[in-house]
């Protein structure tokens, strides 16, 4: 199908976004990569008076060092994100999830900001970033305002934006020494949308010992889930067969998922722990940076 | 929604021709070439981004056309499979060895590879049939197996001259 009519703005300034967002408020939609949003428009699923192509606007599309990380302004293109060395060197499993999502020509045009934007249950990108403690910076008439990525997933396709605001972008502070992240989903075809999902780090002692743990899944809920028992048992533990055994377990049993045409219920609990006991595989295996640079 | 389309002025350079056109702001770049630039080669499939049967290069970059507004591509370089030789009696490497290969059944899909293959052969070689795979997966193509894509990449995958 073709795409219904609506209005065409591409604004030069967030300003001037910002006051179109504000004048059509619940009319307008952001037309950002369009990966999720043209889908949405071509079936008119979706069919807003007014788009606000915000790809011209200055500014936002390179990633930005700050005191505390890295800021990713709401145009940087998935496959920028995967290409940079900085970026994936400094988080590791946005570099391995992103390998996930889709393919090379959605990842050209799709940004990191505009999957968050989208927040689809069972993308990759807003675990992962749910795992890293991120932090997005949205804009509105009203000002600027920061909200947890905790905070910011209210259900599927549903987020703390208001109608009148603009995601700026997100930020994602550097992580402790003696971290290490991965990333493992199950997809029923190369590229497809997750059936579950695992994004987890680690920080351990100089001992071995978790001082610091997020374990987050997609797919199985209405947002991601931070797989907080599973945390627990890993807190003060060393990261040995015992401990990996027991948040497998309490993975899967704090996951709730519903079952749908692609997987019942009880499978995707299943990879749930199959997947977080992958990621924690990866992380005890992992030699972390503390210890690196002591030897 | 508008009582009417709304026009809007698009200038951008499709296999070396510049244009300047007006078109309807909620068309897509891949109704844009095949309707009014006539450029046919780039097929229309699912219209939502899975089957990649519309994959032009936009900027260098491989993307589906269809999940761009024709607008969007104002001040962009774009590239379609008619833009892959100069003669359109010439093949590249890649067509020729898709033609060898038996890479090619009904033809629907085979703009769409050719596309995200060259693209990907622009930014490095393609050595091996797990690479050969995960480059081709961005794209379906429901005759051929994909066995003859794989072996056609992989016969020129090894040079990166030339695409």
């Amino acid at each position: 199908m073709k795409p219904g009519r609506f209005t065409y703005h591409a604004p030069r300034s967030v300003d001037e976004a910002l006051a179109v967002l504000g004048q059509h408020a619940g009319d307008a939609k952001v037309l950002a990569g369009g990966q999720s949003l043209m889908p949405l428009l071509n079936f008119r699923v979706a069919e807003p008076g007014h788009l606000v192509d915000v790809n011209r606007l200055p500014g936002l599309s390179e990633p930005v060092r700050t005191a505390t990380g890295w800021h990713v302004p709401a145009l940087v293109r998935q496959r920028a994100v995967e290409r940079s060395a900085a970026l994936t060197g400094a988080f590791p499993l946005l570099g391995r999830a992103l390998h996930e999502v889709a393919h090379p020509q959605i990842r050209n045009r799709g940004t990191l900001c505009g999957s968050l934007a989208h927040a689809d249950a069972a993308a990759e990108l807003p675990a992962v970033v749910t795992a890293l403690d991120g932090r997005l910076r949205i804009a509105s008439p009203r000002g600027e305002r920061t909200v947890a990525a905790a905070d910011f997933f209210v259900f599927h396709l549903t987020t703390a934006l208001e109608d009148d605001e603009l995601l700026l972008g997100v930020d994602l502070d550097d992580l402790p020494a003696g971290t290490t992240t991965s990333f493992h989903e199950f997809a029923g075809r190369r590229g497809d949308f997750a059936l579950a999902a695992v994004a987890g780090q680690a920080t351990r002692d100089t001992r071995g010992v978790v001082t610091r743990c997020r374990l987050v899944a997609a797919g199985v809920a209405g947002t991601p889930l931070r797989l907080r028992a599973a945390e627990d048992v890993l807190l003060g533990a060393r990261l040995d067969d015992s401990a990996l055994a027991a948040a497998t377990r309490a993975a899967a049993h704090e996951a709730r998922p519903t079952g749908d045409v692609h997987a019942s219920a009880g499978y995707r609990r299943d990879l749930v722990g199959t997947l977080t006991r992958r990621v924690l595989a990866d992380i005890a295996a992992a030699v972390p940076t503390e210890e690196l640079t002591h030897a | 929604m508008p009582d009417q389309d709304e026009p809007v002025w698009v200038d951008t350079t499709v296999n070396g021709v510049r244009h300047e056109e007006v078109v309807d702001a909620r068309t897509t770049l891949a109704d844009f070439l095949r309707g009014r630039l006539r450029l046919t080669g780039t097929h229309v499939g699912c219209e939502h981004g899975v089957c990649g049967a519309c994959t032009v290069i936009v900027d260098g970059a491989a993307v589906r056309s269809c999940l761009m507004l024709a607008v969007q591509a104002d001040g962009a370089v774009v590239e379609t499979v008619e833009g892959l030789t100069d003669d359109p009696g010439d093949l590249t490497p890649l067509q020729d060895a898709f033609s060898r290969h038996h890479a090619v059944q009904c033809g629907f899909c085979t703009s769409g590879f050719l596309m995200s293959t060259t693209a990907a052969l622009r930014e490095g070689p393609v050595t091996d049939e797990a690479q050969a795979r995960d480059v081709l997966s961005g794209n379906i193509c429901r005759c051929t197996g994909y066995t003859g894509m794989v072996a056609a990449l992989l016969e020129v995958g090894g040079t990166r001259d030339d695409h």
